[in-house]
């Protein structure tokens, strides 16, 4: 064996190398103090490795980064582990960054002649910084858009080459394919490599200057090999097993709805360890925004970049200090405020729920046996009756008409009810009501409109209120009956079961016990004064009254304020579809809910 | 070969006078040739990436056409605006995607029949601005700019340097109501197309 490693060594000269790297002078002895600088450059490994196996898997254009990021996070083996030790390990290294940098300035290992070390390692926390930046766009997600926007259109404020720095890094003028393949390139190619080429540096400077010892020395010097390293891999370890703790306990990484600029995201919010800047815009006025986002930060950085100037004056060393913990301190309350402000603020939280919502859901919709169009994941939602019903409905028709006692999406309109309430419309539950004495008259129903007097109410009001247990029998019947005609998928079972009930209720409507037919139609009988009954309430018959409720089949000339929404077209025939789906039920359900990550 | 060259640039660098009191004409112009040949032979290739990478800059946005946005009927007659999508033709890079969203409008009806057309996009660094009914204003979810209903800044402390982006309306076969639909630059108080 020996003398294959003679000759590797005087081919290579490797004991040099291993006996420089492993012998290097710890005055003083090991510490656990001496450990951080180890920890970032394992986290660097980590996002190496991970990155590089991530990379095989994604796609960066916006109509595939998304969808390859799902593909990772919830269809490859292990992936979301991947994602998620990739996603906290840029964590930990942010915090770690921080640590390393405070165990510099106190330990005052930033003093000449180690200016150059200090300087690099500032260089080096703003590339990480960068990393964390870039990969927060890469999912493609609403989160990482809206984020990426405002920091972009930070960056368009700086003087002269602001808008023409943007452009170069959106890639145009619009957010799309292009900026995804520069943020890629910054992200796993152009920034890396930099880090790579200042952690030599770095290193070399370390090494060139030796450690700066904690005072006073507690032990004699020794080796880097072996307590150093033991202690540093010791650190190592206690930093993975933090990060495969949050890998676990998150099951990966995040992931949100697909990127949508028509979309509105009011939860939009950079990662924690941004807080501090984006709550230091809210405090400056329109026109200043540029001290807020560039000048102040800039200052704060040069003072930090000038420690080892100032560190040389006779209080320089306790100016640093107080330096460091008042910028970490002023960084940790405008968190903390930025934290609050969220906590406190209902519109917010309900902005989350609404975004942890669509998230899940588009998962559904991706796991469906539809799967991703090729148009991307984006028309999942577009097309989901049960994402945008409730929103076309809060937007046109909550005005007047409730689902549920609200707007569809839980808020209250600012306008009182004045038209039904349409959840369960047409289910034999909801028809039972409307043929109520009790209820018919009410908000519930047709309490809030023109009709609140009319021949309907008081058909419902005396006649049914008179019926004799026969009549009331046929009248259940003939629920059971119309209710059928919608076809509605939650009765879809109890349908098929009592076909029976449904051929007599069919004869009820239709006979004369009831009278029915003397206002409304059904099939080729009946008076055409009143909504026609035949479908009544299935897709077409919805769609059709929606799109104008005064056609003669509907209500005519006696329609109360309904607009005709088709015909007007203030909503498309997809938005029209997409509402009637979601009133009626209609939409996909996964066999198994999905988990928001 | 490259280390020699490498060896005889720093060399240079690192020359004085007083090192070589006699320097030699010919010398000076070996090296300085093998400075400016090593020196050229990266500016192809960085050029020809720079001329690709700059692209960006002189490409302009599709926006600035007129679109149906909504008809005159669905806005309430009260004034209360309402969210529209503008959907056009979205071109991405290598992508043209006709009649897709590619951006959102609040529509707001006046007196005489006339619409006011906003920009959803926040003038301060681009989030969606919500519409409150309760307060009857424009809020930015991001930094809390709040705008009136004409789009004019509410809060004198506002972060944003310039009201709600109005958009150019008309209205034609006396129903539909055509936007002229262009985003602008954030974070300046003129408004700048973008």
């Amino acid at each position: 064996m020996k003398p294959a490693l003679d000759w590797l060594d005087n081919r290579t000269g490797y004991r040099r190398l291993v006996h420089e790297t492993l012998y290097e002078n710890v005055p003083g002895g090991a510490r656990w103090r001496y450990v951080w600088g180890s920890t970032l450059a394992f986290c660097f490994v980590i996002q190496v490795i991970t990155g590089t196996f991530l990379w095989l898997a994604y796609s960066p254009s916006s109509q595939t980064a998304w969808e390859s990021v799902y593909f990772i996070q919830y269809e490859m083996a292990g992936g979301w582990f991947l994602r998620g030790l990739h996603h906290y390990t840029a964590h930990a290294m942010t915090v770690l960054l921080v640590v390393h940098l405070m165990q510099v300035v106190i330990d005052g290992a930033y003093k000449a002649p180690r200016e150059f070390n200090f300087w690099s390692g500032i260089i080096l926390l703003q590339l990480v910084l960068a990393l964390s930046l870039t990969g927060y766009l890469l999912p493609w997600d609403q989160k990482g858009f809206w984020a990426t926007r405002v920091a972009t259109n930070i960056v368009a404020i700086t003087p002269f080459i602001g808008p023409s720095l943007q452009q170069l890094i959106v890639g145009g003028s619009e957010y799309g394919h292009h900026t995804l393949t520069r943020f890629f390139a910054l992200h796993a190619g152009i920034i890396p490599g930099a880090i790579i080429l200042f952690i030599v540096g770095h290193i070399y400077l370390f090494r060139k200057h030796g450690l700066t010892p904690k005072l006073p020395r507690r032990r004699p010097d020794a080796a880097f090999w072996p307590d150093q390293v033991l202690r540093d891999a010791v650190a190592c370890l206690a930093v993975l097993a933090v990060v495969l703790f949050l890998v676990f306990r998150y099951q990966g990484a995040p992931l949100g709805a697909p990127a949508d600029p028509s979309e509105q995201f009011s939860a939009a919010r950079p990662e924690w360890y941004f807080l501090f800047l984006f709550e230091l815009l809210k405090y400056f006025p329109g026109g200043t925004e540029v001290w807020g986002a560039i000048v102040i930060p800039g200052i704060l950085l040069l003072i930090l970049a000038v420690m080892p100037f100032i560190g040389n004056w006779k209080l320089g060393h306790r100016f640093n200090l107080a330096y460091l913990w008042a910028l970490l301190g002023g960084a940790a309350l405008l968190t903390v405020l930025a934290i609050k402000a969220d906590r406190g603020d209902p519109n917010y939280r309900l902005a989350v729920v609404t975004a942890e919502r669509d998230a899940a859901r588009v998962v559904e919709l991706a796991r469906s046996p539809e799967g991703i169009p090729p148009t991307g994941a984006v028309s999942l939602l577009r097309n989901d009756p049960l994402t945008q019903g409730p929103r076309i409905f809060a937007r046109n028709c909550a005005s007047c008409h409730r689902y549920d006692g609200h707007d569809g999406l839980g808020a209250q309109p600012k306008d009182k009810i004045s038209a039904a309430d349409l959840k369960g419309f047409a289910s034999r539950e909801w028809l039972k009501g409307l043929l109520d004495p009790e209820k018919v008259a009410s908000l519930h129903y047709f309490g809030g409109t023109a009709f609140s007097d009319g021949k309907m109410v008081n058909y419902v009001k005396e006649d049914v209120a008179s019926f004799g247990a026969e009549d009331q029998a046929l009248l259940q019947q003939a629920i059971v009956a119309l209710s059928a005609e919608a076809q509605l998928k939650s009765q879809r079972e109890l349908d098929e079961n009592e076909a029976a009930v449904i051929k007599l209720g069919t004869e009820a409507l239709t006979g004369d016990r009831l009278g029915c037919m003397e206002c409304h139609t059904f099939n080729d009988s009946g008076e055409d004064n009143a909504p026609g009954l035949t479908g009544y309430g299935s897709r077409e018959w919805l769609v059709a009254f929606i799109t104008n409720p005064e056609h003669e089949r509907f209500y005519g000339e006696d329609n109360d304020r309904m607009p005709a929404f088709g015909e007007e077209k203030s909503l498309t025939r997809q938005e029209i579809g997409l509402v009637a789906d979601w009133i009626r039920g209609e939409w996909y359900v996964a066999p198994a809910p999905v988990v928001a990550r | 070969m490259l280390n020699r060259r490498h060896s005889r640039f720093f060399y240079l660098l690192m020359d004085t006078p007083e090192s070589s009191p006699q320097p030699d004409r010919r010398e000076f112009i070996k090296k300085a040739a093998a400075v400016a040949i090593g020196g050229s032979l990266v500016v192809a290739p960085i050029t020809a990436g720079l001329f690709v990478f700059m692209d960006p800059l002189g490409r302009k946005s599709g926006n600035g056409a007129s679109v149906l946005v909504a008809t005159l009927s669905s806005l309430p007659e009260n004034g209360e605006p309402r969210k529209f999508s503008v959907l056009a033709t979205k071109v991405d890079a290598w992508n043209r995607t006709p009649n897709v969203p590619v951006g959102a409008v609040y529509l707001q009806r006046l007196k005489e029949n006339t619409v006011r057309a906003l920009n959803v996009v926040c003038p301060h660094a681009g989030c969606f601005v919500d519409y409150r009914p309760a307060n009857s204003n424009y809020f930015c979810p991001c930094h809390n700019s709040s705008f009136a209903l004409d789009g004019a800044i509410l809060d004198p402390k506002s972060p944003s340097p310039r009201g709600l982006d109005e958009l150019p309306v008309e209205i034609r076969n006396g129903n539909e109501v055509w936007v002229t639909f262009q985003n602008f630059r954030a974070g300046v108080p003129e408004k700048i197309p973008v």
